[in-house]
């Protein structure tokens, strides 16, 4: 079972992560399943029927407002990293968080290392499924890099001004 | 002077030891150096030509003489006794060690400054007038601004991997010395009717090889705001900015794409959602950031005290130079003094540790211990006592940094170019001193006035070549060094590209090519007419013919 970065710890994961975009509802092996968006679309309401827990993902060129009303369905929402220096699904897990309010797990996939999860993690991301050639008991030293940090973000919305009363 | 409180040492500390242990993974064979690579751009440090090259910030061209001192430091310890002031307000370091740039960012540290998102695809160093807080025709003084963005865009956890780099400038001028039409974001700060303080947004501006004119999308943004504007401005360039090809990746493209109006309407839609939310800033965080720049303790003086009149009546060279380098101050009895980076025979930009802890020395013994570093590549000592200025110019001679061609053709800008950028398509420094040496006679030089000749070795634009009254551009032609010269850009409130003369030109023939140039200028201009206004008045068609229609006709 592969593991998973999941808060501060590394879990056996038991979620299937569908990548290929163009899988149909008979493709899916049976328990917890990522499946793409655009099966979403297609096939709501057989999935919404299926067994097993119901995950999404998205890849960094899909907007969170596509599924923005479709949250509650979701016990996984995985945001996909074609490269790690795509910061576009930075701002779908923002959105996620602090504008729809979701609360559930939000994964991230794909080109995911060391250097980006204390950013990621910022962003709302609590769940990381670190290639298969990396280990992830060295890379969840990444998970927190510095003390603080002077703007607001999704772990502690105030920015560092309205925390503290810095010296003037 | 910006003073660090204890989270700004922590965070600058912080990054220290994590770049530290970036670099000991990458030397251990643990990083790979693709990973690597973004990285250390994020903190500064290029693999380029000949060896690594380090940028350091310098938030809005502002030093203190300690800051001067450890940067005369680095160039002797890590590096070969010199470094290099660049275009955006920074210095970078040609030869450091990869090993030991962790200790260098250490010392850096000691001083309260770092390489924090000098490079990489992230918000860069926030840049502004030179002459803020010194200037006569300063409305608002744009530092503090500065350091306020300067703090919420480090390490910012959604726009650290942006499409492309990003670059913020603040004007708080009459007239804008920053460069903000030609930003990816640039800022207008002043009072508004009711003196409140006010920011006019522009975007989309940018040089590269797409220039472009910044759009104004909102006036009048309120300061309390100016936060949560910005990112709601990179929040929708993070998502919808091309990342198919990076040379259309800047968000000057994007604003194109979307045309400035939708760009607007997507930056106010996201902005409903931002503002008045926890970013927006409070009256105490203003205040305190304002607080935080020691404003130096300027004494009562009047202006032309005698030592200053006697010296200009006795001693031409001085006059000379205090004609052209020296820039009126908002207090009687002050100046602001532009020590020339521009002496023949030595790149632009470039001075030597001896050459900047005189500076530093300069700067506590005359000038309230500040220094700034200018877009034109030069060091200004902004805050001089005028009764100081015939010693501190007897001083700066010696140290050979009395070159009384502020503003001149000669005072021209110019990228590393091939010499050392392993970007660049032909060589800029040597361009430079061609020039420099053609126009070596300083009474024409002065009778010729202010004109702003830009040098760029590559279609990067780090030499601003489009902004440039006269701009030149390095280019390969099948292995071989050619220069496409332009005319009629400015940088200022009114920006212009520039446009291309036509043909370019094998490198020895550039300096007869601007002769040329200027020699129609000279038979052109009115009474009192400069190089660029006679430009913009007979179009660039007269030197076209001038330059290439005797080879047309042979």
């Amino acid at each position: 079972m592969p593991r998973l970065i999941k808060g501060e710890a590394i879990i056996e994961d038991g979620w299937t992560w569908i990548e290929d975009k163009a899988a149909t509802l008979a493709d899916l092996p049976a328990g917890p399943v990522l499946v793409p968006l655009t099966l979403w679309q297609s096939e709501r309401d057989g999935l919404l029927d299926r067994d097993g827990d119901l995950g999404i993902w998205l890849d960094s060129d899909e907007e969170a407002e596509t599924i923005a009303d479709d949250l509650g369905h979701f016990a996984v929402i995985g945001l996909h990293f074609p490269a790690y220096a795509d910061g576009r699904n930075l701002s779908n897990a923002v959105l996620l968080r602090s504008r729809f309010g979701y609360a559930g797990e939000i994964r991230a996939l794909g080109d995911v290392a060391r250097d980006q999860l204390s950013y990621m993690r910022r962003c709302g991301f609590d769940a990381f499924q670190i290639p298969a050639d990396r280990d992830p008991e060295q890379e969840i030293a990444g998970l927190k890099v510095m003390r603080d940090y002077y703007q607001g973000d999704v772990l502690e919305p105030q920015p560092l001004f309205r925390r503290i009363a810095r010296p003037a | 002077m910006y003073q660090y409180d204890e989270y700004d040492q922590q965070m600058v500390d912080d990054r220290v030891a994590h770049y530290r242990e970036q670099t000991q993974r990458y030397l251990a064979g643990d990083l790979e150096e693709a990973r690597f690579r973004p990285l250390r751009l994020k903190n500064g440090l290029y693999i380029q030509r000949l060896a690594p090259m380090l940028r350091v910030a310098i938030p809005y061209g502002s030093l203190s003489s300690a800051q001067l001192r450890m940067l005369a430091h680095i160039a002797r310890h890590y590096d070969k006794g010199y470094g290099h002031f660049s275009t955006r307000q920074n210095i970078q370091y040609n030869w450091p060690l990869l090993e030991e740039t962790p200790d260098l960012l250490a010392d850096l540290a000691k001083v309260q400054m770092h390489a924090i998102q000098t490079s990489g695809n992230c918000i860069r160093n926030i840049t502004a007038d030179q002459f803020s807080g010194a200037t006569p025709d300063e409305l608002l003084d744009a530092r503090p601004w500065c350091e306020l963005i300067r703090q919420w865009s480090s390490f910012h956890p959604e726009f650290d991997w942006l499409p492309r780099k990003f670059k913020i400038a603040v004007n708080g001028s009459k007239l804008d010395r920053a460069a903000t039409m030609v930003h990816d974001i640039g800022l207008d700060v002043r009072l508004d009717d009711a003196g409140e303080v006010v920011f006019d947004v522009k975007v989309g501006g940018g040089l590269g090889r797409t220039p472009v004119i910044a759009s104004v999308i909102r006036e009048g943004l309120e300061a309390k705001h100016l936060l949560t504007y910005l990112a709601a401005i990179m929040r929708v360039y993070n998502r919808y900015g091309r990342r198919d090809n990076k040379y259309k990746a800047r968000i000057k493209i994007l604003v194109r794409a979307m045309t400035a109006e939708g760009f607007r309407d997507r930056v106010e839609a996201e902005w409903a959602h931002l503002k008045d939310g926890p970013e927006t800033l409070t009256g105490e965080e203003i205040e305190r950031v304002h607080a935080r720049f020691v404003t130096p303790e300027f004494e009562s003086l009047e202006n032309d005290p005698t030592a200053l009149t006697d010296a200009l009546a006795n001693d031409a060279a001085f006059a000379r130079w205090h004609a052209h380098n020296v820039h009126p101050h908002q207090r009687a009895g002050y100046a602001s003094v532009t020590l020339s980076l521009k002496r023949t025979g030595v790149a632009p930009g470039d001075a030597t540790d001896v050459q900047m802890d005189a500076v530093a020395d300069w700067a506590d013994a005359y000038g309230h211990g500040e220094i700034r570093v200018t877009h034109e590549q030069n060091l200004i000592l902004p805050h001089i006592r005028q009764r100081d200025l015939y010693v501190l110019w007897q001083e700066a001679v010696k140290q050979r940094l009395a070159t009384p061609n502020a503003g001149t053709l000669n005072d021209l800008i110019c990228c590393p170019g091939g010499d050392f950028c392993s970007l660049a398509n032909a060589k800029s420094i040597p361009i430079a001193e061609a020039i420099q040496a053609r126009f070596d006679d300083l009474d024409r030089l002065y009778d010729l006035g202010p004109i702003y000749l830009n040098i760029s070795g590559c279609m990067n634009a780090c030499g601003h070549h489009h902004v440039g009254h006269i701009g030149i551009l390095g280019v390969d032609k099948k292995g071989e060094e050619f220069y496409q010269i332009s005319l009629g850009g400015d940088a200022t409130n009114d920006a212009v590209i520039a446009q291309i003369l036509g043909p370019s030109f094998k490198r020895d023939e550039v300096p007869d090519v601007i002769e040329q140039i200027i020699d129609l200028y000279v038979e052109h201009r009115n009474d009192g007419e400069s190089f660029i206004e006679c430009v913009r008045r007979i179009g660039i068609d007269p030197f076209k013919e001038r330059i290439y229609a005797p080879s047309d006709q042979g």
